[in-house]
C-alpha cells in the first residue's frame, strides 16, 4: 500500500522522500501564485473551498484510507470546529486563530472519547454508528439556545484583518490560509506514514489480527489515527465559519460534510498522499460549478451528475485516480 | 410529563408499536441483502422513496387505491432491485482494490443520482395521496385512537415476516439463500448459481422496501429526499438487530418504534431521535453485533 517502493536500500528510500517533498514545496508554491493570476471572487472561491477540502479529505484520509476506519461522521467534528471558533470569537472576543486551535484540540478529545466504545466495531458497524453520532451532534445543537439553535451564529461585521480573519473583499486571505492548511495536513501526513505509526495503520487496515500478534496495539493505533483527523476537521471548520461570518446547524454539521470529507480520497485514490487533493480539484469545482449552473432551481441535475460520477468512479477505479497514474509508473519500471 | 394519563402513555405506546413493526419491514430488506452478500445498500432509502412515488404515480393513474396497487408496486421495485444488482453491485463484487468502500460509495452515489432523478422528474414539490380508503381515519378502541393507514402497515408488516419465514425455511430458493449465506464457494459445488441467488436477494430485497413504500405513501409525505429520513432509522434498526438477522430487524423494529414513542414523553419532539440514536448507541457497545447479530 501507500506508494510503491522502488528503491535499492535506504539511500534511494530517502532520496525517493526527499524528492517528494520538493515537489510538494514546489506545487505549494505554484498554487501560492494563483490570487496573483486572477482577482475573480467566483473562482477565487471555488479554489478556496477545494483547498479547504483537499486538506479535510486529507485529514479524513488519515483515519479513512491509512488506517482502514470509514468514518462517515466527521461532519461532528467539523461542526465542533465552526461552533467553537464562533462562540469564542462572537460571544468571548477569542481571535478565530485561537478558535480553531481550540476547536481542535475539543474535536480531539472528543473523538478519543467516543473512539473508546466506537473502535470496538468492525466494518459496517463502524462506519453507521459515526454517522448516528454525528446525527446526534446535529440535532443537539439545534436545540443549544446559547449557541443561536436553528438560527446559528452571526459573525459582528469588522474591518479587514488578518487577526480576526474577516475580508469583505479581497478573497486572496482566504486562499493563503487555505493552502496553508492544506500544506500542513500533507506535510504532517507524509512525515507520519512513514513513521511507527504509518506502519501500524496499514497493518491495522489490511491484516488487524495479524497485526495484533505482531505486537502492534490496534486499539491504540485506531486512536492516534482518530485524534489527528479530527483535529484537522475541526480546525477546517473552524477556518469555514470565519469564511462565511455566519454558520448554522445545517450549514457545518449535515451529513452532507461527512460524505463531502470522505469523497474526494476515494474519488482520488484512499490511503494516498495526493489522492484527496486530485479527488478535491475535481469534485469541489463541479459540484458548485453544476450547482450555480444547473442546480439553481432545484432541478436535481447536479445531484445526478455527481452521483454519477461517484459511482462510476468507485467501480471503475477502486484504488482512485492517482491509481491510473501508480500503475502506468510500475509497468514503465517493469518495461 | 405532568398530566400524562395511564391511557395517554397506552396510546403513545400502542401508536410507537404500530409505527415500529414498519420500520421492521423498512429494514428488513437491507438486512437480508447485507446477510446475503456483506453489502449495505446505502440507497435503501432511496429505494423506498421511488416505490412511494411509483404508488403516488399509479394511483393518479389509475385512480386506484394504493391498497390494490401494493402488488404491482412491488414487482416493479423487484424488477428493479434485480437491475441494481445486475448494473451496480456486481462489478462492485469484483473490486479488487478497497472493496468495502468501493461498495459503500457505489451505492452513495447512486443514492446520490436516484435523488437528482427524482427532483429533475418530479420536483422537490411534497406531495401527498388523497381520499385512499384509510387515509385520515382512525380507530377508536376505548379512547385508545389508532390510525388505520398505521394499522395497516402493523398487518402487513407481521404478515410479511410470517411469509419470509415460510420463504426461507421451506422453499428451494429459501434454501438457496440460506446455503449461499452460509458458504459462497460451496454453492457452486451443488450448482447453485451465486449471481442468480444474489440478484434474487436484492430483488427480494427492494420489493420488501416497496411494500414498506406502498403503507407509507398512504399517510407520509412524498419528496426526493423522503428517504434520508427513514433510511438512517432503517441503518440503526439493522445494526441494532444484528446485520443479515431478519428476525432481529422485526424485534428491533419494535424496539425503536417504541423507544422513538418514549424519547416524545420525556423529551421536545425536536429532539425525537436522539433518544432512538443514543439507545442503539448503548446496545452497540455492549454487543458490539447487535442482538441477533453472528459475526
Amino acid at each position: 500500500m501507500g506508494e510503491p517502493v522502488i528503491t535499492s536500500g535506504t539511500s534511494g528510500f530517502v532520496a525517493k522522500r526527499l524528492r517528494q517533498l520538493i515537489v510538494a514545496v514546489a506545487v505549494f508554491a505554484l498554487i501560492a501564485l494563483v490570487p496573483r493570476l486572477t482577482a475573480n471572487v467566483y473562482l477565487l472561491n471555488v479554489l478556496i473551498l477545494t483547498l479547504l477540502f483537499a486538506a479535510l479529505s486529507q485529514s479524513w484520509n488519515i483515519l479513512g484510507g491509512y488506517c482502514g476506519q470509514v468514518s462517515l461522521g466527521n461532519a461532528l467534528y467539523f461542526g465542533i470546529g465552526a461552533y467553537a471558533t464562533s462562540i469564542l470569537y462572537v460571544k468571548f472576543g477569542v481571535l478565530p486563530w485561537g478558535g480553531m486551535l481550540a476547536g481542535g484540540i475539543i474535536a480531539s478529545l472528543l473523538a478519543l472519547a467516543l473512539g473508546y466504545p466506537c473502535f470496538r466495531l468492525k466494518g459496517h458497524y463502524f462506519s453507521i454508528a459515526t454517522i448516528v453520532i454525528a446525527e446526534i451532534g446535529l440535532q443537539l445543537v439545534h436545540n443549544w439556545e446559547y449557541a443561536g439553535a436553528a438560527q446559528g451564529i452571526q459573525w459582528p461585521i469588522s474591518k479587514d484583518s488578518w487577526w480576526t480573519l474577516q475580508f469583505a473583499r479581497d478573497k486572496a486571505p482566504y486562499f493563503y490560509v487555505a493552502l496553508g492548511m492544506f500544506a500542513i495536513t500533507w506535510l504532517v501526513t507524509f512525515f507520519i506514514v512513514e513513521s511507527r505509526w504509518g506502519y501500524w495503520w496499514r497493518a491495522v487496515k489490511d491484516h488487524p489480527e495479524a497485526a495484533e500478534s505482531l505486537g502492534v496495539t490496534v486499539f491504540t493505533s485506531k486512536m492516534g489515527a482518530t485524534a489527528i483527523s479530527a483535529f484537522f476537521a475541526a480546525v477546517g471548520g473552524g477556518f469555514y465559519a470565519a469564511f462565511l461570518s455566519y454558520i448554522d446547524p445545517e450549514s457545518v454539521m449535515q451529513f452532507q460534510f461527512s460524505l463531502l470529507m470522505a469523497l474526494p480520497a476515494v474519488l482520488g485514490g484512499v490511503g494516498s498522499l495526493w489522492g484527496p487533493a486530485v479527488g478535491a480539484l475535481i469534485l469541489i469545482p463541479l459540484a458548485e460549478l453544476t450547482r450555480s449552473y444547473l442546480g439553481g432551481s432545484g432541478s436535481g441535475l447536479d445531484l445526478m451528475i455527481y452521483g454519477a460520477l461517484v459511482m462510476v468512479v468507485a467501480l471503475t477505479q477502486p484504488e482512485g485516480i492517482v491509481g491510473i497514474f501508480r500503475r502506468r509508473i510500475v509497468r514503465n519500471v517493469a518495461s | 410529563m405532568t398530566g400524562m394519563t395511564a391511557q395517554g402513555v397506552v396510546q403513545i405506546l400502542a401508536s410507537g408499536l404500530l409505527m415500529g413493526l414498519l420500520y421492521g419491514l423498512i429494514a428488513v430488506g437491507l438486512s437480508l441483502i447485507f446477510g446475503l452478500m456483506d453489502v449495505v445498500n446505502f440507497a435503501h432509502g432511496e429505494m423506498l422513496m421511488l416505490a412511494m412515488y411509483a404508488t403516488f404515480g399509479l394511483v393518479f393513474f389509475t385512480g386506484l387505491d394504493p391498497i390494490i396497487l401494493a402488488p404491482l408496486v412491488v414487482a416493479i421495485m423487484f424488477a428493479l432491485g434485480v437491475s441494481v444488482y445486475a448494473g451496480v453491485i456486481r462489478y462492485a463484487l469484483r473490486a479488487k482494490a478497497n472493496p468495502g468502500m468501493v461498495q459503500v460509495f457505489a451505492t452513495f452515489g447512486l443514492a446520490l443520482l436516484i435523488q437528482g432523478l427524482a427532483q429533475y422528474f418530479f420536483t422537490p414539490d411534497f406531495r401527498t395521496i388523497s381520499n385512499t380508503w384509510l387515509g385520515g381515519k382512525t380507530l377508536n378502541l376505548g379512547g385508545i385512537f389508532l390510525p388505520w393507514p398505521q394499522i395497516y402497515g402493523a398487518a402487513i408488516s407481521l404478515l410479511t415476516f410470517g411469509g419470509l419465514y415460510l420463504l426461507i425455511t421451506k422453499t428451494d430458493f429459501g434454501k438457496a439463500l440460506e446455503a449461499t449465506r452460509e458458504d459462497q464457494g460451496a454453492v457452486a459445488l451443488v450448482g447453485i448459481d451465486r449471481n442468480r441467488v444474489f440478484a434474487l436477494g436484492w430483488g427480494l430485497g427492494a420489493a420488501l422496501v416497496g411494500l414498506a413504500g406502498t403503507v407509507l405513501a398512504i399517510f407520509y409525505y412524498i419528496h426526493p429526499q423522503v428517504g434520508a429520513t427513514f433510511a438512517l432509522i432503517a441503518y440503526v434498526t439493522v445494526a441494532l438487530g444484528g446485520f443479515g438477522s431478519i428476525f432481529g430487524a422485526l424485534v428491533a423494529g419494535i424496539i425503536v418504534g417504541l423507544a422513538e414513542a418514549l424519547t416524545t414523553m420525556i423529551l421536545p419532539p425536536s429532539l425525537k431521535s436522539v433518544g432512538v440514536y443514543s439507545l442503539y448507541l448503548v446496545v452497540l457497545f455492549i454487543r458490539p453485533s447487535g442482538l441477533f447479530g453472528r459475526l
